[in-house]
């Protein structure tokens, strides 16, 4: 039995994607693996914990996990930790899931990946109990616990339809269509309005971000096709001319192969990315509604209270044999209402922290998923620029052969 | 005898006074009239300036081009007419084809690409035709490009009215009286498809069916070995060019997309950048503004490398389209030897004939005492018909053997040329993308440097 360290774990301001020195907690989503057949086919996901905090129950777990428990672990944090931002699911997508092509498999484990390691290094939702019993529970309780949720979300149909419903609801709220009941807070006003504006902005970047990866394998296919027919166009001439036109053919597939790999690594590492971040600025409107909602459920109760408390003074100075009743009444209220009050503050000041996190995420996610693109890119045109600058001295030979025949 | 080698157009013409060869051709413009039409422009036309001059060599007197008036302008249908022209002179030449007449609907000749396209195509034609050692010397080129007022109408009109023409002829021939004339020398020197003589065309058809069908072997045959390899070469490298010329294309346009797309993710992280920036509020954002900047700026760059790249490419394009051009200019010129041929084997076929019947009506008059006047007459016709006949055959020959040394002397001058313009288009092509990918790895290199910090971090 391996002692734990028991120094207190850090807290934020760590690289988002990676764990700490140590105390540590490690997680890892991989080998996808396709289980059932046709409809009710899914794919179940290895998800290895690595971790020394005397809370697991030892250093390694490895468990199975499909899909729906990440969700049932994600909606369960979105109820228990308002205010915070709970880290973005990859889509259910009812329609590629038929189709499970290796490229949708590797997106949504990486997505998954990177959400279950989000949450493991969030200072609050780390400390989740529902995180431990998903990481560390076995098949069958998993099961049992993600079919008793079934009461509140039913079917991925109904699912879809609640979180359409939520999203307009999310709008209506946040934009003030409900009624009155809204805070005015400039700053928050101001951050309202960037994270509108702002999924806007990304949603149009990740839309030109996927459709140069769809470019980059148009390219590739366009350059196969191209070098086969100049290696035969190339039958046709003779000697040295000939081989100058089968060299950029052979080099022409070459690259073919090169622009495949970079369209690959361009939808992984910069398109993928920023998806997540549409993602999480989605989930951050979520968190304006919960505000919203939680802002106007202590302005009703303070309203109530203070109507009780007035109600009550009457009482008293009527001197009603119902004071006793309304005093209990109204000493309950208060409570409500001083709860509500307390509710509506930790939102509020969860997400003031939770959002100067969200900006150095952001920073440091992007900046990392730029380097990634550039340093393909220029790879890319170095492979390029190698592979047709090979063919040279064979024209070269050829030029040469001219001049003196 | 002599055979023109010309059609009947010149008959009408002027003779020329300057021997100069067409300028080379640089620009084609179309400008608005309600039909068509096309300026031709050379060197050192300006524009806006309604007449040009070309810069000749010092010996050539400069000609005026294109007049004011916009009636002087070409239509489409001139240029029909030029290249059924020079199809008619030129027989064996691998004359350069011209673009396509594109039957559509008025609505889509009024669109402004369709017009760009057809400018550019024409304007490639004229400079292919120009740049041929023989035709860019021609007659009707240079009518084409400089006569003033419109063009006289073609001598080459539908076969409707030729048949009218001849319909009236058409009893006589059908008796098979050759004697009424109707075989002028010159006319031997055109195919008869297309001509105007009906019986002619008949009589040919007859002779490529014998031929085909192997029944009897003709008398003069295409023997030249050497010559049918290289048409065979010359197949070969059609089958071939039209795929490459057709996936370079596809590959050019594939670096287009690649391109404008990558402007268009420019773009994107422009307007991202100027939100971010309006709306800062934090310290990482104002990093995170300067990193999309930079990112934004790099990808505009490499979208205008990518578009210069492609103009280079487009030029790789160019000569495979050109020479498929050629091939096809080829096929055509190895037809003109066959018809030539074909036209031989005729008339040679029908002497024979001929000199049989008179044989017949000689054997049978001697038997008669004293001859058979009406026997001896007919002999004497028929002996004028093998006359014209024989001058109809010796032409067709000279003709068929013209015809052989164009094909020839094409042959050569192609392999000549290919070869050089092949490698050219092929180091031309390899450079630019080795230059070109070079500047674009160079400007993500930095941008790599730059955000390097990100992936330190996260190891």
């Amino acid at each position: 039995m391996i002692s734990p360290e028991t120094s207190p774990p850090r807290s934020s301001s760590q690289s988002p994607r990676s764990p700490s020195a140590a105390p540590f907690l490690s997680i890892s989503v991989t080998d996808p693996v396709k289980l059932g057949n046709g409809v009710q086919a899914y794919i179940s996901y290895r998800v290895i914990t690595r971790t020394n905090l005397p809370e697991f129950q030892g250093p390694e777990k490895i468990v199975i996990r499909r899909y729906s428990d990440f969700v049932w672990l994600h909606d369960r944090l979105a109820e228990k930790y308002k205010g915070i931002f709970i880290p973005p699911l990859p889509e259910k997508s009812a329609v590629e899931k038929f189709r499970f092509s290796a490229e949708f498999i590797e997106m949504r484990r990486q997505a998954l990946d990177i959400f279950i390691n989000r949450i493991a290094s969030h200072p609050e939702l780390k400390q989740s109990e529902d995180l431990r019993t998903f990481l560390q529970e076995d098949e069958e309780t998993m099961e049992r616990a993600r079919s008793q949720e079934t009461g509140i979300f039913k079917k991925p149909a109904d699912l879809i339809q609640i979180f359409k419903d939520v999203q307009t609801k999310v709008s209506d709220v946040v934009l003030g269509k409900e009624k009155p009941v809204e805070e005015t807070d400039p700053d928050y006003e101001k951050l309202k309005h960037y994270i509108f504006g702002l999924e806007d902005h990304l949603a149009e970047t990740q839309k030109q971000a996927f459709r140069l990866v769809k470019r980059h394998k148009e390219l590739g296919q366009s350059l196969s096709d191209f070098g086969k027919a100049i290696k035969l166009l190339g039958a046709c001439e003779g000697n040295s001319l000939g081989k100058v036109f089968s060299e950029l053919g052979a080099k022409s597939e070459l690259l073919s192969i090169k622009l495949q790999k970079e369209a690959h690594n361009l939808l992984m590492n910069f398109e993928e990315p920023l998806k997540d971040y549409v993602r999480a600025v989605q989930s951050i409107k979520v968190t304006f509604a919960d505000r919203a909602n939680a802002f106007r459920q202590h302005c009703e109760l303070a309203e109530t209270t203070k109507l009780k408390e007035i109600n009550l003074d009457k009482l008293n100075l009527m001197r009603s044999d119902k004071v006793r009743e309304a005093e209990m009444e109204y000493r309950e209220l208060k409570a409500e209402s001083e709860q509500a009050t307390r509710r509506f503050e930790t939102i509020v000041r969860l997400m003031n922290e939770e959002i100067v996190r969200f900006q150095e995420q952001k920073t440091a996610d992007m900046g990392l998923a730029f380097h990634q693109f550039a340093k393909g890119q220029a790879k890319l045109a170095n492979d390029i620029a190698d592979a047709w600058r090979s063919v040279l001295p064979k024209i070269e030979a050829c030029t040469v052969s001219s001049q003196h025949g | 005898m002599a055979c023109p080698i010309r059609g009947p157009f010149f008959a009408a013409m002027p003779p020329p006074d300057l021997p100069a060869p067409p300028p080379p051709i640089t620009a084609v413009s179309p400008y608005p009239t309600r039909r068509r039409r096309w300026r031709p422009r050379t060197l050192s036309s300006q524009a806006g300036r309604p007449t040009s001059h070309t810069s000749l060599p010092p010996a050539s007197v400069r000609a005026p081009l294109t007049p004011a008036r916009p009636s002087s302008g070409r239509r489409f249908r001139d240029v029909v007419t030029l290249a059924d022209q020079l199809a008619e002179a030129y027989r064996g030449f691998f004359i350069p084809p011209r673009p396509d007449k594109n039957l559509v609907d008025s609505q889509i000749m009024q669109k402004h690409e369709f017009v760009g396209h057809r400018r550019l195509a024409l304007e490639k034609y004229l400079r292919r035709l120009a740049e041929h050692p023989v035709i860019g010397k021609s007659d009707e080129l240079r009518v084409f490009l400089q006569a003033k007022g419109k063009l006289p109408l073609p001598t080459t009109t539908d076969v409707a009215s030729r048949m009218m023409d001849r319909a009236v002829r058409l009893p006589k021939q059908l008796f098979g009286e050759w004697a009424a004339a109707q075989v002028v020398p010159q006319d031997i020197v055109q195919p008869a498809k297309g001509g105007r003589d009906l019986l002619r065309i008949f009589k040919e058809l007859k002779q490529a069916v014998v031929n085909d069908w192997g029944g009897v072997k003709p008398s003069v045959v295409e023997e030249d070995k050497e010559f049918l390899d290289r048409k065979e070469k010359m197949q070969d490298l059609e089958r071939q060019l039209t795929p490459a010329s057709q996936q370079a294309e596809a590959l050019i346009r594939s670096q287009q997309d690649v391109g404008e797309t990558m402007g268009g993710l420019g773009l994107a992280f422009i307007k991202l950048t100027k939100f971010e920036t309006e709306e800062t509020v934090y310290s990482s954002q104002r990093i995170q503004a300067a990193d999309t900047k930079t990112v934004a700026t790099a990808a505009v760059k490499a979208s205008r490398l990518y578009q210069e790249l492609n103009a280079h490419a487009v030029k790789l394009l160019d000569t495979l389209h050109e020479y498929l051009g050629l091939t096809i200019a080829a096929r055509s010129a190895f037809s003109d030897r066959t018809s030539a041929l074909l036209t031989v084997q005729t008339l040679m076929s029908d002497l024979k004939t001929l000199n049989t019947r008179v044989e017949k009506l000689e054997a049978a008059s001697s038997k008669i005492f004293g001859g058979d006047r009406s026997r001896l007459r007919k002999v004497d016709e028929l002996r004028e018909t093998i006359r014209v006949t024989e001058d109809a055959k010796s032409c067709a020959i000279r003709e068929y053997e013209r015809i052989k040394k164009n094909n020839r002397n094409e042959l050569d001058r192609l392999d000549r040329e290919k070869h050089d313009d092949f490698l050219s288009m092929l180091k031309g092509f390899v450079i630019s993308q080795v230059g070109y990918s070079e500047k674009i790895a160079s400007v993500w290199a930095t941008i790599a440097e730059e955000t390097s910090r990100y992936a330190r971090d996260n190891n």
